[in-house]
């Protein structure tokens, strides 16, 4: 049985395209994060895969079968409301039950499942009660629930944890990485927020701008991003980007000149890039540290000191202004206005090409 | 010092938002509610002759079969006009809830009816009932049918003071019910469409459990005015022919200023009060006794 795919899927409102070719294929029992800005286009997707937006063109299909034609109930899909969208007035017994009585199904059948789910769910106790009886983790348990016993091939959660506060959504985002285990179907979450999308899913797919940026698993995207945006949006700090120029290369790896002086050895093949072309270098705050006293290094000043308790980030600017992000393990203090010399691990460097391209350093030897 | 000045201040601040309303409503609806129940103790007319008389009106009430046909076509407009209007109000509200030029300008037609004057809708509909020239007269006549004398046969009277009153009544529930389904969420509609449900389960399930409370505050508003209806019955027909279409509140309006028995008319204005006050109490308990109170 084969998953989800979407082919060349293109949608406008009026004049406004919001996407444009998109196509991806997921895997059944695949978890997939769509990962991007407000306003990017993921949730149009999500709701074109629902069958709440029509699309202008290209296809969806699930199971082999195309069914972007298809009534929305007749999908084989359940989706998790950002708002749960329970039914007000009804229990929630009622609410799990409804979309398996329009269904048709026997009704000792839709008993069993609706057990069973609560069971799982832990919200036996509250089966006869109604949605504003509950607090906001037991509603979206009881969404979520909802959509289980459909038992359908595909799950679609919408922003499922940005109504939940801090506590709370660290605990669903365990009951969801347990969810995906317990249901023989694809999930498909939408979210802004990267952490919840490097956590849960197996693959995340950045859309911005009306297209898919790049689709790979938390590691390929956080170590290889395909671009500048994604490289910029995936990352807690985000990766410093400083302008550079390519000035030659040295065994088959690219040589880079900072603005201000100072010449990095990458560990980028030259391949694809020429010399003297302008470049930002891309450097995450664990390939920046505090240069030891007396070492040499890029003198910086520091703006903003973060300190998490495990590590430090320090927000520093560099001479000629580019910002740069450096780590210090544990407690550092450093404070905002001290001068500073940072080391750069310049062999983990990424290049990004004036079009946004990016260049990744090769496997160190 | 300060503090105690402040707090008094801020409650006369208060007192003086509410006091006009509170002014006016005693001045025209408690105490008038009161002199009427004072009054429809006594043998009154409109000179201020008092002359206490106990529960006799009252008791003449209960025996006068004027006042009984005018109760009984009263309660049959009433359950004319309000189960019709509240179903055709929301099939039209359900029909004008979405954007779009054309139910915008549909909402405004059909919300305009309700700013025309008692007068100005029985003289429309004057023009479609009468017999001689009439519309619906002119339509027979040209299928080569004789006119229906709807405003003086026994039997049309009624429903034709009820068409009317529908005609007339239905911008203001219109405007209620489309309020109450704007309230309703989307995304519930959008779960409903995921849970595969038809048109008509969502309109049973979803939509009129969602707008119960408005459905009920329509019934009840309704009720309570169309069981005081007064002006189509009297511009239209006078209450005739021979009573038919007499009305509670056209009968209270010939006993107090016509035949200037004031009390008696208020006796019966107090009991047509009572009934009113019982029948949307009722309706109202029906409705919510099986919800939980509300938070």
């Amino acid at each position: 049985m084969s998953g989800l795919k979407l082919i060349d899927v293109s949608k406008s409102y009026g004049a406004t395209r919001v996407l444009d070719g998109v196509s991806l294929a997921i895997a059944p029992r695949e978890f997939i994060a769509f990962l991007g800005p407000s306003g990017s286009g993921k949730s149009t997707l999500l709701r074109i895969i629902a069958g709440l937006e029509s699309l202008d063109a290209g296809e969806v299909r699930l199971g082999g079968a195309r069914i972007d034609t298809l009534a929305p109930g007749a999908r084989g899909i359940a989706m998790v409301f950002q708002h749960y969208a329970l039914y007000p007035h009804m229990t929630v017994r009622e609410n799990m039950a409804f979309g398996l009585v329009n269904a048709h199904v026997p009704k000792d059948e839709i008993a069993r499942r609706i057990a069973q789910a609560a069971e799982i769910l832990e919200i036996t106790a509250q089966l006869d009660k109604k949605p504003a009886q509950m607090s906001g983790g037991q509603r979206q348990r009881v969404a979520i629930g909802r959509a289980i016993v459909k038992q359908p091939q595909l799950f679609l959660l919408d922003e499922p944890l940005s109504n939940l506060d801090a506590a709370l959504r660290n605990r669903t985002r365990v009951e969801l990485a347990q969810l995906r285990n317990r249901v023989d179907a694809a999930l498909i979450m939408v979210t802004h927020d990267q952490a919840e999308a490097m956590t849960l899913a197996d693959r995340i797919v950045i859309i911005n701008d009306r297209r898919i940026q790049q689709v790979g698993t938390p590691a390929e995207v956080y170590a290889r991003p395909a671009n500048a945006f994604v490289a910029r949006f995936v990352g807690s700090p985000a990766m410093a980007m400083l302008p550079a120029t390519l000035d030659g290369a040295e065994g088959g790896r690219v040589q880079a000149r900072l603005a201000e002086g100072t010449m990095l050895r990458t560990a980028v093949p030259t391949r694809g890039l020429e010399q003297g072309a302008a470049v930002e270098i891309g450097l995450r705050p664990e390939h920046v540290t505090l240069a030891a006293p007396g070492a040499e290094g890029l003198p910086a000043r520091v703006e903003l000191v973060e300190r998490l308790g495990d590590r430090t980030f320090i927000y520093a600017r560099l001479a000629g202004g580019p910002e740069i992000i450096a780590h210090a393990p544990g407690f550092s203090q450093v404070r905002p206005g001290d001068e500073v010399r940072l080391a750069i691990d310049a062999a983990a460097a990424h290049i990004f090409a004036a079009d946004g391209t990016a260049h990744h350093p090769d496997a160190r030897p | 010092m300060t503090t105690a000045a402040g707090a008094w201040r801020e409650r006369l601040a208060g007192y003086a938002f509410v006091g006009p309303f509170l002014a006016v409503y005693a001045a025209v609806l408690v105490v008038p509610l009161i002199m009427g129940l004072y009054i429809s103790l006594n043998n009154a007319d409109l000179f201020g002759r008092r002359e206490w008389v106990g529960l006799a009106n009252y008791v003449q009430a209960m025996g006068d079969p004027v006042l009984h046909q005018a109760l009984g076509n009263t309660l049959v407009l009433a359950l004319l006009i309000v189960p019709p209007l509240t179903a055709i109000a929301l099939m039209l509200a359900l029909a004008l809830n979405r954007p779009g030029r054309l139910a915008a300008v549909l909402r405004g037609v059909f919300f305009s009816s309700l700013v025309l004057s008692v007068t100005i809708v029985t003289l429309i509909w004057r023009f479609i009932l009468v017999p001689d020239a009439g519309l619906i007269a002119e339509g027979l006549e040209a299928l080569g049918r004789p006119p229906i004398p709807f405003l003086s046969d026994p039997d049309l009277v009624i429903p034709a003071i009820a068409v009317t009153t529908l005609w007339w009544s239905l911008g203001f529930p219109i405007m209620l019910l489309l309020a109450g389904l704007q309230q309703v969420p989307g995304d519930i509609y959008e779960a409903a469409a995921l849970d595969g449900a038809s048109r008509w389960t969502v309109l049973r399930r979803i939509t009129l459990p969602a707008i119960r409370r408005t459905l009920l505050l329509v019934v009840m508003l309704q009720t309570a005015a169309q069981l005081q209806i007064f002006g189509q019955a009297q511009l239209l027909t006078g209450g005739g022919p021979g009573g038919a279409s007499r009305t509670i509140v056209l009968y209270i309006f010939e006993v107090s200023f016509g035949r200037w028995e004031l009390g008696y008319a208020t006796a019966i204005a107090e009991l047509l009060f009572g009934m009113i006050l019982t029948l949307t109490l009722l309706q109202y308990w029906l409705v919510t006794r099986h919800e939980e109170p509300r938070p």
